[in-house]
């Protein structure tokens, strides 16, 4: 039909353009200051209900919230963006620079809940309103045309200014070498706080144009990044044109694909937002290898190790603690205590994989996931279903990891991302899995005929293998695969001429995360008896990541201290519903400023309490489990987290 | 641009001099107390063997790298740690080693961006084709694609663009065959006649002195002689292969 | 049949000919040395031979195996070690354990979850004189040491075929000679070294055979005698030139020949300074 087909493509160009401008927003940032900005979609929804506030709440006349909102507040929020966050970030390794943008990310989410609280729905009309014109029997709405012809000017705007004017070429020429640049006479810092602004006007007004449509709430904006990231991947993060190009085969795609594929919901929906996905996963695994690089090697301070003793008097001191606190707490908090321990054995997952390995995953949530899922399908206390969730899990990590290792981390993450995208919207809710909004039920585990039917003792069992955990992770990180992790995060081109290969490495290891991961997931849903997919969704992956670095994702007792405090997350958010944005703020905010400072928060605490130490009245065992070694370096494994996680619960 | 009158009267200040310049890589101390003082209007060979400080010297004085402490004037005004662009519109540019060019923009492009440095675009591109008339030929190739000659021609001619009081050259001559190298140094010594003052970081000593009103040597992260280029020609055996003859 | 064979090997980057038509061959045993002025080529080379570079033409042959196209992994599993002109020692790890880890991925995944002591590492230590250092963070310490540690970590993986690129930058006197030694042991104990270097001293006294490179071409092949009486080697190193058909005026020449040729015999080395520090 003719008409069908005119209305879906007219559709798909608006939707092709939108998401070209956002991505062209998303290009020019990265190939001007080579910082991946996660949060360009994040920005596109704040500007977006800023301009709700101008336009509908403050009732201001539509160019003049326009105005403010383009050519004030989106460029002024670019540059402060610059000037405060991103300035000499784009040397910075990918694991921080990636967890910087992944705090702005949630800030941002963060600052909107905070300022327009989910309390009212919020529309935005289309420009004219509904107005449109017949073009081959449909109507076209004038909205879909303004949006198409804007798209046109960004692109030739954008054209100019980079070839036809100086400043833009500086901001190519930035690219290349910003030292160069200043020893021509610019202002290298002024160029990239341009493309910021520049950026940021961009994400606005994909924002504003997609609102209409897509309605304004805190996600679908936000997550128009994934669509953002797959235009701009087939332009390899630096071609327009291609950018463009790949923006407008993914509008056209998701419009044809709701109008010519029918199915159940799984397909309509799912598929249909996963497009995007898919098109970015694709998309990764046919970009070409990257080289390895000789450059500067920088040792990166990292928290101390302790030794085996240290280990089992910490272990053994948590233990206790806990032990001592259980009888006090009500069946709501011991379940909670038990969440924030598998939490913490989902942080040692990062501990390996970030802290350790300098990898960032953006979906470790969705392994719990899976880990959960396995355990609640094999429907049986057999110790043996923990032992599945733990393989599947590690195996589905090993299979996302395969095709994406040969290239740098920016990539890897990335494809994690579109991973747990797709786990949400096709796997987790398939039938044979949860189904389509569904849940599952699971059972705990029995151990040589032992049913931890009460919850405390299953506690503890989480808790001991949380422990187990921890010591083995310190005890390879002592060894052999401790020294490679940290050798081939320093040079990766050394340990190629040393033999090694880098590939199968890579892949055990975030093989091995991936398992940690599913086993916590095993446990979890043994705790909790009830499985929902939400849980595990990408979204909350990223304050799992977040919360991790902010505790220090470098250490045990930081992995301890982060799941704590991720479990207390909803928890305050719960009790003092007014501040459930500022929770979000506050993660934000600490991930951008401890995003630099791998060893976190947990660093930070023993630094003072060290420095505390000969004012306090402590007992000498207890004096000398926090005295630190000789040694300059941060130290960060000790017991006194204890301490919080008898506050955290209480 | 003026005739060239030789080293300037004495109680005009130096185009430039370092007191005591100390600058460090982290804990590594790299410029240990560097004294020096250029006459303006002269050329200045600063030889060395590799890893004596000569390029990071370079560096500093071109603001791409702080000092830890110590002073350098610039004609008699102090600008320890102004940026490099700052310095650059204040006349003093570097030609960094390697090729000092952006390869993924175009020769006029390249000289386009050096208008930066304050100077009318029109003005630059006349004055740099009428020095280099290769480049005008090559104006709408990407400055990659030249060969290495022309890349450091360019590179000298964006230097020059900026109207310079002080160029600090390192290493002109890296990975470029005797005889260009010789007519690169023949456009130093033009340079020189109009009346820039030049300081030559270069290990092909002989061309470097050819054109050098005066030599310094450098080791160790000091300067530990200066003098007339023929006296340090001589010891240029030590400085090169380690050995005295 | 040479251990290492370099067949005809360009390389270009955008229009710049970094290394242009080189060949060059090193034999088991022997010490070859690759000299040249800066920006000759010779690091782009060596990233050829170890695979981080591949070359815009030409073959690698190593061990009568053509490797061309073979991983960086796979030609130091073959013997290939080397060490690096701007440093990559891991930063975070101490001297020991920068050595340590090179002990264990050459003795493979298999063993990465024993804890067995390899007593290799503190021979290694000692061969290359480190042991006041093997607790020291590597990016804490001096240039010169950092390259021993280099090389050590190079020689961990038991190399048949060991490149080090500019190993004596930032040693002193007595520790050059001592190094001079060191490669003469390794090199009587079957190792082959081609070895990119500008102490002349160091190279005259050690080296076999000299291939000298400049922009990217191979002018010069021979002895130690041989190459200081190379008149196109002495343009290469002193910017005259007779190739391009200016004329050499004798004492000029007398002159170079002089300041390459009599060192070897000189015992009044210049001592180099303790750091490193042209970098980026």
């Amino acid at each position: 039909m003719l008409s069908d087909f005119v209305s879906f493509t007219v559709q798909g160009l608006f939707l092709g353009a939108a998401y070209a401008i956002a991505a062209s927003g998303l290009v020019l940032t990265y190939a001007t200051t080579r910082v991946f900005n996660l949060a360009h979609g994040a920005t596109s929804m704040v500007m977006a209900f800023i301009y709700w506030q101008l336009h509908i709440g403050s009732g201001l006349p539509t160019w003049l919230s326009l105005v403010l909102v383009l050519f004030v507040i989106a460029p002024l929020f670019g540059i402060v963006l610059e000037r405060v966050v991103m300035r000499g970030l784009g040397d910075a390794p990918v694991s921080v620079s990636l967890v910087v943008t992944v705090g702005l990310f949630v800030f941002l989410v963060g600052l909107a809940q905070q300022f327009w609280p989910a309390d009212k729905p919020r529309n935005i009309d289309y420009f004219f309103g509904y107005d449109s014109f017949p073009l081959f029997g449909v109507r076209v709405s004038y909205h879909y045309v303004i949006t198409i012809v804007l798209s046109a000017i960004v692109a030739a705007a954008l054209y100019m200014l980079l070839n036809r004017t100086r400043t833009g070429t500086a901001m190519r020429a930035a690219v290349d070498n910003k030292e160069l640049l200043e020893l021509f006479g610019a202002n290298a810092n002024r160029v990239s706080m341009l493309s910021w602004a520049i950026g940021s006007q961009l994400a606005a007004l994909a924002g504003i144009l997609l609102v209409s449509y897509t309605g304004l709430d805190y996600y679908t904006l936000t997550f128009l990044v994934i669509s953002a990231f797959a235009a701009a991947m087939l332009g390899r993060l630096s071609s327009l044109p291609l950018t463009y190009a790949g923006a407008i085969v993914l509008g056209l795609a998701s419009a044809y694909f709701p109008g010519y594929i029918h199915g159940g919901p799984l397909i309509q929906t799912g598929l249909q937002s996963s497009l995007p996905t898919f098109m970015l996963f694709a998309i990764l695994i046919f970009v070409p290898q990257v080289r390895l690089r000789v450059g500067q090697v920088k040792g990166i301070l990292a928290a101390n190790v302790p030794t085996r003793q240290r280990t089992l008097v910490s272990a053994i001191g948590l233990l206790v603690v806990c032990l001592i606190v259980m009888p006090f707490l009500d069946p709501t908090n011991m379940l909670r205590l038990g969440i924030g321990v598998a939490y913490a054995m989902v942080m040692l997952s990062l501990v390996l994989l970030t802290g350790y390995g300098g990898y960032v995953s953006l979906a470790q949530f969705t392994f719990v996931g899976v880990g959960a899922a396995v355990v609640a399908k094999m429907d049986t206390t057999s110790p043996l279903a923990i032992l599945f969730a733990v393989l599947i899990s590690a195996a589905i990590g090993a299979l996302v990891s395969l095709p994406v290792l040969r290239l740098t981390g920016l990539y890897l993450a990335l494809a994690t991302l579109a991973f747990g995208q797709l786990m949400d919207k096709l796997v987790f809710q398939a039938d044979f899995l949860f189904g389509f909004g569904g849940t599952l039920q699971a059972q705990r585990v029995s151990l040589l005929g032992y049913n931890f039917n009460n919850t405390r003792s299953y506690v503890v069992l989480m808790l001991l293998v949380f422990l187990l955990m921890g010591a083995g992770l310190l005890v390879l990180r002592r060894g052999p695969v401790g020294r490679l992790l940290i050798a081939l995060r320093d040079s990766p081109a050394a340990c190629g001429t040393l033999g090694l290969n880098q590939r199968w490495f890579r892949v055990a290891v975030f093989s091995a995360s991936a398992g940690m991961a599913g086993l916590a997931g095993a446990l979890l849903a043994g705790l909790q008896g009830t499985v929902t997919p939400v849980a595990f969704a990408t979204l909350q992956s990223l304050p799992l990541l977040l919360v991790a670095v902010v505790a220090g994702v470098t250490s045990v007792s930081g992995a301890f201290l982060g799941g704590l405090l991720l479990m207390l997350l909803p928890v305050i958010q719960a009790t003092i519903p007014s501040l459930s944005g500022l929770v979000f703020l506050v993660i934000g905010v600490g991930a951008i400023l401890l995003g630099r400072d791998p060893n976190g928060l947990v660093n930070v605490l023993f630094k003072g309490l060290r420095q505390l130490e000969p004012h306090l009245p402590l007992p000498p065992r207890l004096r000398a489990l926090t005295a630190g070694p000789p040694a300059p370096a941060a130290e960060a494994e000790s017991v006194p987290e204890a301490q919080v996680a008898g506050h955290g619960v209480a | 641009m003026t005739e060239y009158q030789g080293p300037a009267p004495i109680g005009t200040p130096p185009i430039l001099e370092l007191i005591d310049l100390h600058a460090a890589y982290g804990r590594i101390e790299v410029l240990r107390g560097v004294d020096l003082l250029v006459p303006r209007g002269a050329v200045m060979a600063l030889l060395g063997a590799n890893g004596a400080g000569k390029t990071t010297l370079l560096r500093v004085l071109s603001g791409l790298m702080p000092s830890t402490s110590g002073d350098v004037h610039l004609s008699g005004v102090h600008i320890s740690n102004a940026t490099p662009d700052q310095l650059t519109r204040a006349g003093l540019t570097m030609v960094p080693e390697g090729r000092g060019v952006f390869p993924n923009l175009t020769v006029e492009e390249n000289l386009w961006l050096s208008s930066y440095s304050g100077q009318p675009v029109e003005k630059i591109l006349t004055n740099a084709y009428a020095r280099f008339p290769r480049l005008k030929e090559r104006r709408r190739q990407l400055a990659g694609s030249l060969s290495g000659g022309e890349q450091q021609m360019l590179s000298l001619a964006r230097a020059l663009a900026s109207d310079p009081a002080l160029l600090l050259l390192d290493e002109l001559s890296m990975g470029l065959a005797p005889l260009i190298v010789e007519s690169l140094y023949d456009s130093v010594a033009e340079i020189a006649e109009a009346g820039v003052s030049i300081l030559v970081v270069e290990q092909f000593a002989s061309s470097a002195l050819r054109v050098s009103d005066y030599a310094a040597v450098m080791q160790g992260g000091r300067i530990v002689e200066t003098g007339e280029p023929g006296e340090i020609e001589s010891k240029l055996n030590e400085l090169y292969f380690g050995g005295a003859a | 049949m040479a251990l290492l064979e370099v067949t005809r090997v360009t390389v270009r980057f955008g229009g710049i000919t970094a290394v242009n038509d080189a060949s060059l061959s090193v034999d088991l045993g022997t010490i070859t040395g690759l000299i040249g002025p800066n920006g000759a080529g010779k690091t782009t080379l060596f990233n050829v031979i170890t695979g981080l570079q591949s070359p815009t033409s030409g073959h690698v042959r190593f061990k009568n195996d053509d490797v061309t196209k073979a991983t960086v992994n796979h030609r130091a599993k073959m013997g290939m070690g080397r060490t690096f002109q701007r440093l990559e020692a891991f930063g975070s790890l101490t001297v020991r354990e920068n050595i340590q880890v090179a002990r264990e991925i050459h003795a493979g995944a298999r063993n990465w979850f024993s804890f067995r002591k390899d007593p290799k590492v503190d021979e290694l230590i000692e061969v290359v004189g480190l042991r006041r250092y093997v607790d020291h963070r590597a990016d804490s310490v001096p240039t010169g040491v950092a390259r021993l540690l280099e090389m050590a970590r190079a020689l961990a993986i038991e190399p048949k075929l060991l490149l080090l690129d500019e190993p004596s930058s930032g040693l002193d006197e007595a520790e050059t000679k001592g190094f001079g030694k060191l490669l003469q042991q390794l090199a009587a104990d079957g190792c082959a070294i081609l070895m990119v270097e500008h102490d002349m001293d160091l190279v005259m006294g050690v080296c076999d055979l000299i291939h000298v490179l400049e922009f990217g071409k191979v002018i010069a092949t021979g002895t130690a005698a041989e190459i200081r009486g190379n008149r196109a080697v002495q343009a290469a190193y002193l910017g005259f030139s007779d190739a391009a058909g200016i004329p050499i005026p004798d004492d000029v020449a007398a002159e170079a020949t002089a300041i390459i040729g009599a060192h070897s015999a000189s015992e009044t080395t210049m001592t180099l300074p303790a750091v490193e520090t042209e970098r980026r």
